[in-house]
Formats: C-alpha cells, sequence, structure tokens
C-alpha cells in the first residue's frame, strides 16, 4: 500500500496544490486562534473572558473565580491541548510516511503500549517507590514514567529492528506488535493485583483527559514537544522520497537512513509527552493527516505543518465537548476523539476504497 | 467581593439568596455551599439534617433518591476542576481517594475549604466517618450523637448476628460481577469481607486479598452456602438462573439449593448511617437461609 500520490510525483505537486495548501495553513490558522479563544471562554463555570478582559482594561481587580478558572484551569488546558493535538497528529503524519502506510499510527513504534506500561507502573506500584523519590516527583510520578516507558520501548524496538546501521520497517511493525503484546500482558499481571480504586485511575488514564492540566505538566511538556513538532517539519523531502520507496528515495540523494532516525525520535518525544500528560487520546494522528490529504494532496511539505495546526484546534474542540456535554462533570477526551474520529475514519477508509481500489 | 456583582447566570441567581444576607461576613461564616464527594458522605450529611446546605454531589451519591436532584459533579477520581467550582462551593466533604490530586490541588488553591474524610470498612471507621463530617460541618454535637447512637446499632445488629450463627456460620461468597462466565469475587480486605463478617457470616473467598476474578474450580472448592450480590437498580447483568447455570456455582451448596442474596450497593458496602440496618438485613437472610 503506498500512499496516495499525483502522477507526476510527489516533489512537483501542481501549482494549484500548493496554493491550495498555502490558503489551508492560512485557515488553520485562524481556526486555531477561533478555537483558542472559544475554548477560553467556556467552560462549566461562568466565568467569563470577556468580564476578566474589561475589569483587567477598566485596572479593576479581577474576580478570583475568574482569575482561578481562566488562568490555572483553562489556559493551562489551552497549551496542553494544542501541544497535545498537534504532537499527535505531526506524528501521525511522520509514521504513515515512514511505513508507507496510511493505517500507520505512533502505537507502531511501541510508544503507547510502552508509556502505557510505564503509566499502569506507576498507578499500582508507585506507592512502593522511596519516599524520597515520591516527594521529588509529586503529582508527576504516572507522566514520569509514561513518558519513561514510551522511550524505553521506543529504543528497544529501534536496537531489535536495526542491523549494521540499517532499520528495517517492516522488522520494526512486527517487533512492535509484540512488544506490544508483552507489555499488554506485564499490564495484566499488574492491573490483577490492582485493588478497586487503582483499577479505576488505570481506566480513566486509558480515555485520556486534559483535566489534570497544570502550567508545570504544560511547561514540562512543551520543550519536548515543541522541539519534536519543529525537527519534524524538516523531514518534508525525506519523507516524500520515501514514499516511492526507500530505494528510491536513496538515489534521489535523501539520506535514508539519518532521516528514519531523526522521525523515530520525533514521534518518540512527540508522542511520548503527549501521552504522558494526556492519557490514551486516539484517532488525531490517523483522522488529521486524511483529511489534510483529501484536501491538499499527499505532499509532506504543507501537511506537516497543516496537521499540527488541525491537530491542535481538533483536540481543542473535542476537548470543549468533553467539558460541556455533561457539566459540571466531564467526559475523557478520548472518549470524544474516537467517537468523533471511528465514523470519519471508517468514511475516508470506504471513500479510497471506491476510488482508489485499496 | 467581586463574584457577588455578577447575578445574570443561574448559579448566582441560585447563589443569592445565600450570599444576598451574608456577603459581608461571608468568610467566617459557616460553610453554607456544600458539596459531598462520596455515598456514605451524603448520607452521613443528610442524618445530620445539614442537606439544605448541600449544592452538588458526585456521581455516587444516590441515596437519599432528593439527593438526585442536586447537580452531578461527576466520578469522585476524575473531578473536573472547573464543573466543581461552576457550583460556586465553599466546602468539599470528600471520602478519601476522591481525585484526581491536581484538580484537588486547583479546588484548595481557589479557595474552596477541602476536607478529605477517611475509610475504613469497620464499625470504629463508620464512627469517626461521622465524627469527622460533623467537625467539617460544624455540628459536631449532633455529630456526636448520631455516631454514638450508630456505633450502638451497629454493636447491637452484629452481636444479634453473632448470635443468631453460633450454631453455625454461613459461608459467603461476594460475588462483584458474574459476566461472560469470568467471576469476579470479594476477598479479604473489601468491604463485602468486612459486612459479611459482622453480620456474622464467613468470607468463602477470604484466602485472596482485594476483589479478584475467581476460576470456576477454586469457587466449587470455596463450597459457599450462600451467593452474595449487589441488586443494581433497573439492570440486572445477570439473571439468578443464568448465574446458577454457571458451571462455577452448579456444585457449590448455594447452587444446589439455588440460594443468592441481593442487595443495593450503597446500602450493603457503604459504610455510612444505614450500616446497622444493612448488617441487620444480612443476618437475617442468612437466618432464614440456614434455616431452610
Amino acid at each position: 500500500m503506498t500512499l496516495a500520490m499525483d502522477h507526476d510525483g510527489l516533489n512537483v505537486a501542481p501549482r494549484d496544490r500548493r496554493v491550495t495548501a498555502r490558503r489551508v495553513t492560512l485557515a488553520l490558522f485562524v481556526l486555531l486562534i477561533v478555537t483558542s479563544v472559544v475554548s477560553v471562554s467556556v467552560g462549566a463555570s461562568n466565568a467569563s473572558l470577556s468580564a476578566a478582559l474589561a475589569d483587567l482594561i477598566a485596572g479593576r481587580d479581577i474576580s478570583d473565580l475568574d482569575r482561578i478558572v481562566l488562568w490555572d484551569i483553562r489556559l493551562p488546558r489551552l497549551a496542553m491541548g494544542v501541544l497535545v493535538g498537534a504532537a499527535l497528529a505531526v506524528s501521525g503524519v511522520v509514521m504513515q510516511g515512514l511505513f508507507r502506510n496510511p493505517l500507520a499510527d505512533p502505537g507502531i513504534v511501541g510508544v503507547s503500549a510502552g508509556a502505557g506500561l510505564g503509566a499502569i507502573s506507576a498507578i499500582i506500584l508507585g506507592s512502593y517507590l522511596p519516599a524520597s523519590i515520591l516527594a521529588w516527583t509529586g503529582n508527576g510520578l504516572i507522566a514520569i514514567a509514561a513518558f519513561l516507558g514510551g522511550w524505553a520501548s521506543v529504543l528497544l524496538l529501534y536496537r531489535v529492528s536495526t542491523r549494521r546501521g540499517q532499520t528495517s520497517v517492516a522488522t520494526m511493525l512486527l517487533a512492535g506488535i509484540a512488544l506490544g503484546a508483552l507489555s499488554g500482558a506485564v499490564s495484566g499481571v499488574l492491573v490483577y493485583i490492582a485493588d478497586d480504586q487503582q483499577l479505576r485511575d488505570l481506566t480513566f488514564w486509558g480515555m485520556g483527559s486534559l483535566a489534570g492540566a497544570t502550567w508545570t505538566k504544560a511547561a514540562s511538556a512543551a520543550p519536548i514537544i515543541l522541539i519534536s513538532v519543529l525537527v519534524a517539519q524538516f523531514l518534508a523531502r525525506a519523507l516524500n522520497g520515501m514514499a516511492m520507496g526507500e530505494a528510491v528515495a536513496h538515489h534521489m540523494g535523501i539520506p535514508v537512513q539519518r532521516s528514519k532516525n531523526i522521525a523515530i525520535l520525533a514521534v518518540a518525544g512527540a508522542t511520548g509527552a503527549a501521552v504522558a500528560v494526556s492519557g490514551g487520546i486516539g484517532f488525531i494522528g490517523i483522522v488529521v493527516p486524511h483529511l489534510l490529504r483529501l484536501a491538499t494532496g499527499p505532499d509532506h511539505h504543507r501537511l506537516l505543518l497543516n496537521s499540527a495546526l488541525l491537530g491542535a484546534s481538533l483536540l481543542l474542540g473535542a476537548d470543549m465537548i468533553s467539558r460541556l456535554i455533561v457539566a459540571p462533570a466531564e467526559l475523557p477526551i478520548g472518549i470524544v476523539t474516537a467517537i468523533l474520529g471511528a465514523p470519519v475514519f471508517l468514511w475516508i477508509l470506504l471513500r479510497r476504497h471506491g476510488t482508489m481500489g485499496m | 467581593m467581586n463574584t457577588v456583582t455578577r447575578v445574570t447566570s443561574t448559579f448566582a441567581v441560585l447563589a443569592a439568596g445565600v450570599f444576598g444576607t451574608q456577603a459581608m461576613s461571608a468568610d467566617e461564616a459557616e460553610p453554607n455551599r456544600i458539596i459531598a464527594i462520596g455515598s456514605s458522605v451524603t448520607e452521613i450529611v443528610y442524618a445530620l439534617g445539614q442537606q439544605d446546605r448541600l449544592v452538588g454531589r458526585d456521581q455516587t451519591s444516590t441515596y437519599p433518591t432528593e439527593v438526585l436532584e442536586l447537580p452531578d459533579v461527576g466520578y469522585m477520581r476524575a473531578l473536573s476542576p472547573e464543573g466543581v467550582l461552576s457550583v460556586r462551593p465553599d466546602l468539599i466533604v470528600a471520602l478519601e481517594g476522591a481525585g484526581p490530586p491536581e484538580a484537588v490541588e486547583v479546588l484548595k488553591e481557589a479557595g474552596v475549604e477541602y476536607v478529605s474524610i477517611s475509610e475504613n470498612y469497620t464499625r470504629d471507621g463508620v464512627v469517626e466517618k461521622i465524627r469527622a463530617v460533623g467537625t467539617a460541618l460544624g455540628v459536631e454535637e449532633a455529630a456526636e450523637e448520631l455516631a454514638v447512637q450508630t456505633g450502638a446499632r451497629i454493636d447491637g445488629a452484629h452481636s444479634n448476628a453473632a448470635d443468631a450463627a453460633l450454631n453455625g456460620s454461613a459461608r459467603v461468597l461476594f460475588v462483584l460481577s458474574a459476566q461472560d462466565n469470568r467471576i469476579l469475587v470479594g476477598g479479604a480486605d473489601t468491604q463485602a469481607d468486612s459486612i459479611i463478617r459482622l453480620a456474622g457470616g464467613v468470607n468463602a473467598a477470604g484466602s485472596v486479598s482485594g476483589f479478584k476474578p475467581m476460576t470456576p474450580e477454586a469457587i466449587a472448592s470455596t463450597a459457599p452456602d450462600v451467593i452474595l450480590m449487589m441488586d443494581r437498580r433497573g439492570n440486572h447483568i445477570t439473571g439468578n438462573e443464568e448465574l446458577f447455570a454457571l458451571p462455577a456455582f452448579q456444585l457449590t451448596p448455594a447452587g444446589r439449593n439455588k440460594r443468592l442474596i441481593r442487595m443495593q450497593g450503597a446500602y450493603l458496602l457503604g459504610f455510612g448511617p444505614r450500616t446497622a440496618d444493612a448488617i441487620a438485613d444480612l443476618s437475617a437472610e442468612l437466618q432464614r437461609i440456614s434455616g431452610s
């Protein structure tokens, strides 16, 4: 299965498509700004952005509730939503390019399974850690464990599938399935010894949420995600080349192995950090790149940037639904993205089937 | 009190009655907008006659039924800080383990008093819980009275149950769920274990700890005289006939005689003001069964 491509090749996308892609970038930028403003303005409480701004401009003190809700709850949540959404969507693009498989998602390089195992270990075994470590990590223990777990499994997979300096993506795919099964088994053992409350924590972690957003979490994840997403932007040429096969890419003068290394590191960084702070949020990494490919074609030059913008907007939108639909309670965002994402995904598959005969 | 100036929203309108008269001394006044988190905490607030001060509850608080009219702020371990703040509480009384910790921190930062009530599935645990809720609400005297009375009622129910069980205790197996033939039983260190022992029974699954899946063979070897299950309102996941048709139960005394007790979950396992009644009810059921 190869990426959908124009007959005239990937690097020389038709001029009108490039123009469309540029317009799409602009539109997505505006969309992100609008969703961000709406996201800070709405919520379960009646704290109001406009009232707070009016107070600020008039030199009055902002009410305590407005200050806490806007500054300590909605803004860190906005920051985390943008980061996580961009990280998941860009990771999806990179994975689909690298594996030349439109169904690939970051789960394939083992990040999700490893991060899940890390989080489960922290939830169930965390209390056995020495008090000094617990005092240092505080509430961040699960996030740190998830991040380390994600990285450990990526490194392991990379080692397994790299022979004589060449990484085989096919081996990586298969080893990823094996590692996922192993993580699942170890998680199963941990789940067996978990108590009732830990089981509920696990369930909620798996459904993903931005509810635990704090400035500390957003600030810890930000550098890793920003660097990874930025680095990924430079992979466009390599991913375009590799879409035609690694041999072709090599003959085009693309440093295939180095690009693979960078791609894997970027995905591990972006997804690892995103999963660590928000738990399991699915479908953004698959749906966003596909929607954009439908609109602007498979050229990675714009796709990488546009995916970051659309991923961020979509996650903010899903988060608004999760915050408002059962207010004052909250629906885990992973449920919202799955409910919205799965039908879209199915629609894309059926459409592809009709037009391209998969 | 800038917050009082905005009376446009629903909640502020609701709040106006309270804040309107007490706005000047709101900080010193008793908390009057309370969210109760955890079914036993909510029941204690009602038992203390303080329900008029409640403005919110969690998903697990469903008794007494009028509490359902209050806004539900979600599952106690997955609270949304803004959702909780939106009902403008000045005090949150939560059962131990409510969270997540980040949400609790934001709530404390927002100036909402947060009291965590520790949980212990014993007679003394219930008594302490009532005292702690009473202290949080500033009604220590009424709480002390309720605590002593509840403690005495639990003692009474327990000693009646123990007397009745003198000529042989029933072996009780608590089954949390039995879907797809995967049977989750209540072992030692669970609410189920405590209530079974308080009611004069023996926990047939006492050899495992916590709620654990048990194989059909292991269940057969525990030889329960009776199965105890939660009665989920309007949601009979497993019918009695289906349950006893499972191989795990067919060979047990409970299965042969089709002995099943169903009791409402929060009542049976809540360890709150109604626990003495739950002990008496369960014990009566056990007696009826061993008599038959």
